[in-house]
């Protein structure tokens, strides 16, 4: 079997799926233009991709699932396995495979061992800079969506990371710390960039959910909620009331830059009210532990 | 014995948040220079699942990562549990930089004429 490069490190327990262009020893390499086009055909299907040379390092693959693409000078048995069993290897020949049979080759494999397919979901969702974070809790507090959550070590955590609403970064408008990035996101600071003392003072960084909403955010829900509620027994005006909440929100949008289809998923009134006592109940637990 | 330096190229799927030309010019120059590298399709996408194969590139020694903003390569793998080391990280921004200044960062030399 040909020599895979550091796969005799202790294992880590690693489910990984991962594939090796291997030009090293036993392989012939590729022609400049067919390791782009096979890269780049592999990336696209969502593997991680290492290519392997003579002479220079790549990482490590201590465990998991891999797969090995070359054109072998001698035989290399269909199967094996690596890292004293850690690491399950699939070796195919790419002699004469274009790069978009080669990749597809690859799909064959992952089909077969039934592992989930990548993709299918813009990861979009709050990272945390705990260099800048205070555990302040005010993002726990705003998020309808249950992102947020404690550690057990009464730190605020993104632990739903696939339930935060697609280009929505209205989380990150209400940190006093700048502290929450989008990585994805258009602009600076939130997409990553560094945080200057501008960022920190300017209006837009700290919007002031009081000032548009006159108070906090699910009390105004609340007092719309109770006040549509009395107009309605009186005056049944229910168009009026929509109008209102849907101008209110139009404004909070516009602020924070939030897309209207996370408006239309928005929870009812009384699921906000439930959520914010929830809210409200884990931030005071992990606040009064600070 | 210190540990050889890796490269880690991100090829941010899913956004436009990085400059098609860029990220493909760095990965043309990347491919055809005949060093080792990893390249991953998404690193936002490795960091919200908690892919395992992020342990490995984190670790092992010295590495250029090319991606985006220093800042948020940096937490997205805290937020994976598989924080970066303090010391031998480079990242590389292709969200600000040119693909010929990455490239010569990390190929040392002028780029090379498209080939194909
Ligand atoms: S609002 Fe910002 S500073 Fe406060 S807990 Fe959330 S991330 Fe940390
Ligand atoms: S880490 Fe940066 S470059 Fe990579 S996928 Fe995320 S946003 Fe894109």
């Amino acid at each position: 079997m040909i020599p895979l490069p550091n796969a005799t490190r202790p294992t880590t327990g690693s489910g990984a799926f991962r594939v090796v262009v291997f030009e090293g020893t036993g392989s012939r390499p590729l022609e400049p233009t067919t390791r782009r086009e096979l890269v780049t055909a592999l990336l696209q299907k969502g593997h991680a991709v290492t290519v392997v040379r003579s002479g220079s390092a790549a990482s490590a693959i201590t465990g998991g699932t891999l797969v090995v693409l070359g054109r072998f000078t001698d035989a290399q048995p269909e199967r094996a396995e690596g890292n004293g069993g850690a690491v399950a290897i699939h070796f195919r020949d790419i002699e004469s495979a274009p790069a978009a049979r080669a990749a597809e080759m690859v799909d064959e494999i992952r089909n077969e061992l039934q592992l989930p397919k990548p993709g299918g979901w813009k990861p979009w969702f709050p990272v945390i800079d705990y260099d800048r974070c205070t555990n302040c809790m005010q993002c726990l507090s705003f998020c309808l969506f249950d992102v947020y959550g404690v550690s057990a070590d009464k730190k605020i955590q993104v632990q739903n990371q696939n339930k935060c609403k697609t280009d929505c970064p209205a989380c990150s408008r209400v940190c006093p710390e700048v502290a929450i990035l989008f990585p994805k996101y258009r602009h600076g600071p939130i997409n990553g960039d560094v945080v200057s003392s501008d960022d920190v003072r300017r209006e837009v960084m700290k919007v002031d959910i009081s000032a548009l909403l006159g108070g906090d955010i699910y009390q105004a829900l609340r007092d719309r909620s109770a006040k549509s509620k009395s107009r309605f027994a009186k005056e049944r005006d229910e168009d009026r009331a929509l109008e209102e909440r849907q101008k209110c929100l139009v404004k909070l949008g516009e602020k924070l830059d939030i897309p209207a289809e996370v408006f239309a998923s928005l929870p009812s009134i009384d699921e906000i009210r439930a959520k914010a006592d929830a809210a409200a109940a884990r931030a005071a637990a992990a606040l009064s532990g600070n | 014995m210190s540990l050889p330096l890796r490269v880690l190229y991100c090829h941010c799927a899913y956004a436009n948040v990085v400059p098609k030309a860029v990220k493909e010019d760095v990965l043309r120059q990347l491919t055809e220079s005949g060093v080792a590298f990893d390249a991953v399709p998404d690193l936002c996408e490795l960091s919200a699942k908690k892919d395992p194969c992020l342990a490995e590139l984190a670790g092992g020694g010295p590495v250029k990562i090319v991606a985006c903003y220093p800042r948020a390569v940096k937490w997205l793998f805290s937020a994976a549990g598989t924080p970066l080391p303090t010391d031998g990280i480079e990242v590389l921004n292709m969200r600000t930089e040119t693909a010929d200044a990455i490239a010569q960062n990390l190929l040392g030399r002028a780029a090379p004429e498209v080939t194909s």
